[in-house]
């Protein structure tokens, strides 16, 4: 959890963070989908939320662009209140949606076009801007093309370039390489890096791992709308897992049985239909353990902990199901 | 950077219904108009074309055989002149349909409301900018319509040059109604009440006869739906023969389109900026 100051009463109108979320909670009936969390994103910060799908991440950006009311709790960005200033945040703000929604019936020039008219930007700033998007989303060769005509990654960076017509200080990415191929990820990740280095706040929203690890300066970790940890990505793994882990596999039906002769093995075990991860400081001397007790697994793997180690260590779950 | 100067230019003040309209209904009519520009012309000339055929297949072929008609105020006309205020009417209505089946596919599938939203527009932005496109077209239509019986001799009155802006009021109404109503539609096939409500309008609405043939109980029914003050509308308008019902028909689509944005405007706000 962030240490806050406890000023909470005079409702200051800005404080040292870009958004700032003080119990911030949404509730759909009996549903809690965003269940009281605190956060602070510090300007050009890049700032994760890691977590399944439906932990509350979307809903938390939803709330954060103005477009989806809390329920309850504090929420500030860029010292407005987007409960009752949303034009204005949308403003200071560049989405990325979860799905490409990019205007089909229109070319890939005039999309970008439109979208910064939507903001009311004029069309002496519009005209050098879409041609620096265009060549920032290495889509200048395709300005005259239809939507349609792109391959997913082309349209996802497009969908990109356009949430940057208004300059805009904090960028919401949700889940921005779901469904690409992972050449078409690094090249995204290249682009966002550098959106970084110019000072763009990011806030991405994500259930890969690596892509945490990537692009995220400090993350939370959400599960059932709830902040189970947060830090940067090493801090995580160094709080929440060991160095390494020892990923042994013994068959569908023989990891239980494994499991019982493994006993005591390691600092932490998770037992998995398929295989069985053993958190140990060293992973080739916990293998060579598990052989002395008797066992030989059909395949073994020693690697470095992950975000996806942590989200199982304080979940019980794996994040991608 | 140019960073400091932009947050200036482009952060809107803080004014009453800020939440509702980003004064920027312009950059919505742009759109659409990029988007038309894009689409097949087909579906455009098809919705001038239908009216046109109407008036040479029901004006022309069945009016050898009915002959001359009574118009409005018992003055004698062709029946081609009779049906042509109410086809203009009606492809007033279609026009506005049309439209409304591409705000469902904007709605639900392309969803360019939504992303219209998220942006520094509010609801009646895109309402307004939505309605007036099919209102230009509405425009269009009445302008090529009325050429085409001017062209056969079927204006003979002044007061005929009102049936453009009369079809407009109509096209705008229907528009707005139709924006409102389509909001609450979730699937394509559910468009096809809108149709099962039009058709009929269309068949019955003193459209290719009097009202005066019906039984005075169904005569209260059509004149209790648009198309009916449209066609009578423009059908006074075109003999040239008006009397003060018209205002009656005036207000009731001024009516009709102030529900239908305040409709389409709260449910496009509920729907996306809950």
């Amino acid at each position: 959890m962030p240490h806050i100051t406890p000023s909470l009463t005079s409702a200051p109108t800005r404080t040292g963070g870009v958004v700032t979320a003080r119990g911030l909670t949404k509730r759909y009936g009996d549903f809690t989908a965003v269940d009281g969390i605190d956060f602070e994103v510090a300007p050009g910060e890049s700032f994760g939320f890691l977590g399944p799908n439906g932990a509350g991440k979307s809903t938390t950006m939803s709330m954060i662009g103005g477009v989806l009311t809390r329920t309850g709790g504090e929420l500030n960005v860029m010292g407005l209140d987007p409960d009752r200033e949303g034009p204005r945040v949308r403003a200071h703000l560049g989405v990325v949606p979860q799905q490409d929604n990019l205007d089909e019936e229109i070319k890939v020039r005039d999309n970008l076009y439109v979208y910064g008219r939507y903001f009311g930007l004029k069309r002496a700033y519009l005209k050098p801007k879409i041609d620096e998007l265009l060549d920032f989303a290495q889509l200048t060769d395709k300005a005259g093309e239809r939507v349609d005509a792109l391959s997913g990654g082309m349209k996802r960076r497009l969908t990109i370039a356009r949430s940057l017509v208004n300059d805009p200080q904090i960028l919401l990415l949700d889940e921005p390489t779901t469904g690409l191929d992972p050449q078409a990820r690094h090249i995204l990740w290249d682009r966002l890096f550098r959106l970084k280095e110019q000072g763009t706040t990011l806030l991405v929203t994500t259930h890969f791992m690596d892509e945490a690890e990537q692009l995220c300066d400090r993350l939370i970790v959400v599960d059932h709308g709830r902040i189970m940890a947060e830090g940067s990505p090493s801090e995580l793994i160094r709080d929440y897992s060991t160095r390494e882990v020892l990923e042994v596999r013994f068959g569908s039906d023989a990891n239980a049985a494994a499991a019982q002769t493994l006993k005591g093995l390691g600092e932490r075990q998770e037992i998995l239909a398929d295989r069985i991860l053993i958190y140990a400081g060293d992973g080739e001397a916990a293998l060579a353990q598990v052989l002395a007790r008797g066992l030989t697994p059909v395949a073994s793997l020693v690697r470095r902990s992950s975000l996806e180690d942590v989200f199982l260590h304080l979940t019980g779950r794996s994040l991608v199901d | 950077m140019t960073q400091a100067r932009l947050a200036v230019e482009l952060v809107p003040e803080s004014r009453p219904f800020g939440a509702l309209y980003g004064r920027n209904i312009t950059a919505v009519m742009q759109r659409s108009w990029m988007a038309t520009k894009n689409a097949t012309w087909v579906v455009i000339v098809s919705g001038f074309l239908e009216p046109v055929l109407y008036l040479a297949s029901m004006g022309y072929g069945l009016g050898a055989a009915i002959g001359t008609v009574q118009g409005p105020g018992g003055v004698p006309m062709s029946y081609a002149a009779y049906i042509a205020p109410a086809l203009l009417a009606t492809s007033a209505m279609n026009g506005a349909l049309y439209d409304s089946n591409n705000m469902f596919f904007k709605l639900n599938h392309s969803k360019l409301y939504r992303v219209m939203l998220y942006t520094s527009l509010g609801p009646l932005d895109v309402a307004i900018g939505e309605i007036i496109m099919a209102l230009l077209r509405g425009l269009l239509y009445a302008l090529g319509f009325m050429s085409i019986a001017a062209l056969a001799g079927l204006i003979t009155s002044p007061w005929a040059l009102l049936m453009i802006p009369g079809a407009v009021l109509i096209a705008f109404s229907f528009a707005s109604l139709f924006m409102g109503c389509i909001t609450f539609i979730k699937r394509f096939q559910q468009l096809d009440w809108i149709n099962m409500l039009t058709m009929p309008m269309f068949l019955f609405s003193a459209t290719f006869f009097p009202l005066s043939v019906y039984p005075q109980a169904v005569q209260v029914v059509i004149q209790a739906l648009p198309l009916w003050h449209g066609v009578d509308m423009l059908r006074q308008f075109a003999a040239g023969q008006v009397d003060s019902s018209v205002l009656v028909h005036l207000a009731y689509f001024v009516v009709m389109a102030l529900l239908g944005i305040t409709l389409a405007t709260g449910r496009l706000r509920k729907l996306f900026l809950r």
